[in-house]
């Protein structure tokens, strides 16, 4: 048996998805012109498809931050943070989030995938029961894996599901682990955090939120959902990253309890995984700023995902459930967001396109991701271009 | 009391409708090679087990478990540690 004899299903589908024309699967950007203009294929095309929630990725003091470091502190750190030793940003970074998040504890750390491995994984042992919703991120199930807790899944935002399989594990619900997000990747939508954290008051347990796609996004000061909805003393722990509205990379965890500080010291993750590059750290410093000194960015944000929300469901798509910046399109098979998706690109925008199994329900999603830097011309064409390409009659064919 | 048979029934039962249709199913189905059953297929379906039978059944479960019948078996050993009815 061959080495990879084992992907030959998976060989078929992608053969069958990505014949000579262009796909979504190994799509390279060769030019980038601004947070959302960028050349495919030789086209100019609007990127719709980035998570760069706030645009910040050329942000002029976000550049500047980072240029100065590369000049002074150079390309890279070159080892981890217990071996090597951290560098005064990562320190700085993980000060100035203690200050922004009005928690006691805070860790940075080289992606949010691995902000999460080393948490989740950390903390949920094969002695911790976890309970997650079921559309959780697959880092988080990977965490979960790597702990080896044992894993009961719960209904996709249904706090009183959640409140079931707790009742079932009795007195172990007091010490059990509750994962949610607070804007879910694929659909958009939000955790019903209020009434996740009555579940909590109720039966105990310990709240860790993801916030990587609403840190920056949601609440007053952009600190995520559980600043939004006014539960954050309730939420143990918050995980997120630095690649979308901070525009760089990297990844972080925030804690209530100062003790959070010891999994520098028990985190495999954090331990043996090289530490964040300074430029990337001066670049984060820098777009943390903006986002607690130009609120008007979460509001540009918001205005650009209330458009194309209400732009695309005027042309009669089925969109997720509430507006947000993530906006996925519902559709009926693979073939059928495919050819949707060659034809946006065809018309210059560049969405995502997720397929089964890694979409909930096992349906296919184009999914869009807005950002405050788009103007409303851009948005506009994306609607026009979504537009053109719905049949009142039926789903969308493949172009001929 | 309820018996493993009639706990295996009921788990053939509701493992049907995650089943492509028409797809035999008998107590020594391998649900991944047989019916084809992605993991986010067989993770729902445990959701609905441990509705079906009021017990909590982790997901590490399916490492150790591939047809309906080791299925029934584990859900057996769950119940008689969940009240010791079994």
């Amino acid at each position: 048996m061959g080495l990879f004899d084992k992907f030959t299903k998976l060989a078929a589908e992608r053969a069958s998805l990505c014949d000579s024309q262009i796909h979504p699967f190994g799509i390279r950007i060769d030019e980038m012109y601004s947070p959302t203009e960028g050349l495919i294929q030789g086209k100019r095309v609007i990127l719709a498809g980035t998570n760069n929630y706030l645009g910040l990725t050329f942000d002029p003091a976000s550049i500047k931050a980072a240029q100065r470091s590369l000049e002074l502190e150079g390309t890279g750190t070159t080892g981890s943070r217990m071996a090597n030793g951290s560098y005064a940003g990562h320190g700085a970074l993980e000060e100035e989030l203690v200050d922004f998040l009005g928690r006691r504890s805070v860790i940075v750390f080289s992606t949010g995938y691995v902000a999460n491995l080393a948490v989740i994984g950390t903390l949920a042992g094969s002695r911790e029961v976890v309970l997650l919703d079921a559309d959780c991120h697959a880092s988080i199930y990977d965490a979960c894996k790597l702990g080896g807790a044992e894993v009961i899944r719960f209904r996709h935002n249904d706090a009183a599901d959640l409140e079931r399989r707790m009742v079932r594990l009795g007195e172990r619900a007091r010490e059990a682990i509750i994962l949610v997000e607070g804007i879910y990747s694929m659909l958009g939508d939000q955790a019903p955090l209020r009434e996740i954290v009555e579940v909590k008051r109720r039966l105990g347990g310990y709240l860790l939120v993801d916030e990587a796609h609403s840190f920056g996004v949601l609440g007053a000061n952009g600190r995520g959902l559980a600043e939004e909805l006014d539960v954050d003393s309730e939420v143990d722990i918050l995980l997120g990253t630095f690649s979308k509205s901070l525009g760089a990379v990297g990844g972080f965890a925030a804690c209530h309890d100062a003790q959070m500080d010891l999994l520098r010291y028990a985190s495999r993750p954090y331990i043996f995984t090289a530490s964040p590059s300074p430029s990337a750290i001066a670049s984060v410093r820098s777009a943390l700023l903006a986002i607690r000194n130009r609120p008007q960015l979460r509001s540009q944000l918001w205005s650009n995902a209330r458009r194309l929300y209400q732009g695309l469901q005027a042309s009669g798509y089925q969109l997720g459930p509430q507006v947000s910046p993530v906006i996925a399109v519902m559709l009926k098979s693979p073939h059928e967001g495919l050819a949707l998706w060659r034809a946006l690109m065809e018309r210059g925008v560049y969405v995502n396109l997720v397929l089964p199994p890694a979409t909930p329900g096992a349906i296919t999603l184009v999914r869009c991701s807005v950002s405050a830097a788009h103007s409303f011309g851009q948005i506009d064409h994306i609607i026009g271009a979504f537009a053109s390409l719905r049949d009142p009659t039926g789903p969308v064919e493949a172009d001929a | 009391m309820i018996t493993q048979e009639e706990i295996l029934e009921r788990v053939m039962k509701l493992i049907v409708p995650f089943a492509p249709p028409g797809t035999p199913i008998n107590p020594d189905t391998d649900l991944a090679q047989d019916l084809g059953m992605e993991s986010i297929k067989v993770m729902d379906m445990l959701m609905e087990l441990e509705d079906e039978f009021d017990i909590s059944i982790h997901l590490n479960i399916l490492m150790d478990v591939r047809t309906p019948a080791q299925l029934a078996h584990a859900i057996v050993d769950l119940m008689e540690h969940a009240d010791g009815t079994v």
